[in-house]
């Protein structure tokens, strides 16, 4: 269980160099700069959804992962612009706050199930975009902008991080950046997953009734995988902040909610990595799609249904099936 | 008698509804005590208070001594009172074998944070559980279908799973939600001699609620009658073959109440 085989180690050593190496060379090659913000965007918005996924996996389907995005970019925001705090601090703050939140709403709402959890989450959203209008401390529907870049981090005058704003090309410097939060990110994700807190999920999912009738604290655990998963909302949100250099009410919407979802869906629900996937595809498939102009919602949607119909278990599913006789 | 588990007065009422009027007994250490009555005669509301899946509306269960109603369900465990689920309440998407594993969540010595670092003890620990997870399938003849999936199983194989994984949390009392429906007269002799084996070789006091008068009769050292919610008899096997009240709740009403 714990073991990693050399096949698995192959398979990360290329992602790794492919997305730390082979993109830069291609965008290099190509000169398409504008794909490290469309890569950058994936990777941040996979981190997100990877704490959709998690929810997914106690058996709730988290449609409000964009209520802790905006939460964690407006507390990222105000940390650096108000109180003059380092982005690398308020990152973690801004995560830490998203999961305070959320356990203090998953309380109470953790317990419903199915489609009544999922409505409320659905709502969350829109009442977090609301409070942002009604806060004085948000500036209300001017939002938040030129928020300065992220600074240097040096540990006993020795420089850690470098100064973003004394960069000549900050796109490289947010692309890596996300990557590696991206990477941190899945490998917890991963590992949880995987260790016992993942295999009470998996039998809370399964079974809450005889999950509690062999011991497990439900409610402890559901509250527990709720803020790990706002916690990569607020992560991946106040990163997203950072690299605009502003925030708004409208930043992350009732929609992003739903696609956060949706990358989960279409990546696949029974595998870590499947959010990852599914971002990259949404993402770029909506990309791709802008060509037909008025046609682009149509197809997308008509292509998200067949894929749900005769891919219920995502995108993944194809190559897990390969080496199955199932 | 020397109680391990007591009942006393319990009362359960859903709205104008008494489920169970004022019921008490006692179960002693190590012995098998069945719970019957016709259809809808309060025993699973019973078993559901006794495992506090359901608070008591007056009355309290005492085990050890110690109040255990109106409790979480898994607080409840965690001392010692496990409840199994008719053959539907299992983790049908684990192989038997991950469920017994994961059943065994209770003997854990390590954190959650320890299993996630990898921590030495949380290692001793999953090397633990695998061990007692194939000990506890070959007790219960079970090694041969350990990395089947669940939903794959047979329904004799899932009554039987369902009691490896009360098991595996170590129960002091084990109570059995209907471990004989369904099966025919083979499967519910194999049955019987394993819930036996459990209470003799496990040192687990077994309670069930069950329909099978043949087998009940068999497995029961003593028996308790419900009928209407309320306890009309309680004995040995013998004794509550022949009592008048108990006849007359089975015989004497519909013919499709008729356990029998």
């Amino acid at each position: 269980m714990l073991s990693v085989s050399t096949k698995q180690m192959i398979g990360v050593g290329i992602f790794l160099f492919a997305i730390f190496v082979g993109v830069p060379l291609i965008i290099g090659a190509t000169g398409r700069w504008d794909f490290y913000f469309t890569l950058t965007s994936v990777a941040l918005l996979s981190i997100a959804s990877a704490g959709v996924w998690l929810t997914f996996y106690i058996g709730r389907i988290n449609i409000g992962q964009g209520a802790f995005a905006l939460i964690g970019a407006y507390v990222s925001a105000i940390l650096v612009v108000k109180s003059g705090w380092s982005f690398w601090i308020s990152l973690p703050a801004a995560g830490l706050f998203a999961a305070m939140v959320s356990i203090i709403i998953g309380i109470p709402i953790l317990r419903l199930r199915g489609v009544y959890f999922a409505m409320i989450t659905l709502v969350l959203t829109q009442v977090v975009t609301l409070t942002a209008l009604a806060l004085p401390i948000t500036n209300g529907a001017r939002g938040m902008s030129s928020i300065p870049l992220p600074s240097g981090v040096s540990l006993f005058g020795i420089p850690i991080l470098p100064d973003f704003a004394g960069m000549e090309n900050t796109k490289l410097a947010f692309y890596y950046t996300a990557c590696i939060l991206m990477i941190v990110t899945y490998a917890a994700l991963y590992r949880l997953v995987n260790s016992r807190l993942g295999h009470l999920c998996r039998s809370m999912q399964q079974n809450e009734e005889l999950a509690s009738s062999i011991g497990v604290n439900i409610a402890y655990i559901r509250v527990v995988i709720f803020a790990i998963s706002s916690f990569f909302g607020g992560i991946g949100g106040a990163m997203f902040g950072s690299i605009a250099q502003s925030v708004y009410p409208s930043s992350f919407q009732v929609v992003d909610s739903v696609n956060f979802m949706l990358h989960c869906f279409l990546g696949g629900l029974g595998y870590v990595f499947g959010p990852m996937l599914g971002t990259l595809v949404l993402y770029f498939g909506w990309d791709l799609l802008f060509e037909f102009g008025k046609y682009q919602m149509l197809i997308y949607s008509t292509v998200l249904i067949l894929i749900i119909r005769f891919l219920p278990n995502g995108l993944l599913s194809l190559r897990a099936n390969k080496g199955n006789d199932k | 008698m020397n109680a391990l588990l007591q009942v006393r007065n319990v009362t359960k009422k859903y709205g104008g509804l008494t489920a169970n009027n004022d019921i008490s007994f006692d179960v002693a250490k190590n012995e098998i005590l069945s719970v019957i009555g016709p259809n809808g005669a309060g025993k699973s509301t019973l078993f559901k208070m006794i495992s506090s899946f359901t608070p008591t509306t007056s009355g309290e269960v005492l085990y050890q001594g110690e109040c255990i109603s109106n409790l979480k369900p898994h607080v409840v465990a965690r001392k010692g009172v496990v409840r199994t689920f008719q053959e539907t309440t299992i983790f049908k998407n684990m192989t038997v074998r991950e469920g017994v594993v994961v059943a065994q969540h209770l003997r854990a010595k390590a954190s959650l944070a320890g299993y996630f670092w990898g921590s030495k003890t949380a290692k001793k620990d999953l090397a633990a559980f695998g061990e007692y997870a194939d000990e506890l399938l070959e007790f219960l003849g079970m090694s041969d279908i350990s990395n089947e999936q669940a939903s794959n199983l047979p329904q004799g194989s899932l009554r039987a799973l369902g009691i490896a994984i009360g098991l595996a949390t170590d129960p002091k009392v084990l109570l059995l939600d209907e471990p004989f429906a369904g099966m025919n007269h083979e499967e519910t002799m194999r049955m019987v001699d394993l819930i036996r084996s459990v209470r003799d070789e496990r040192d687990v006091t077994i309670m069930l609620v069950e329909h099978d008068m043949p087998a009940v009769m068999n497995i029961s050292d003593r028996i308790v009658v419900l009928n209407f919610g309320e306890k009309i008899a309680e004995g040995t096997p013998s004794e509550i073959q022949n009592n008048e009240k108990v006849i007359e709740a089975y015989l004497g009403s519909a013919d499709d109440e008729i356990g029998i």
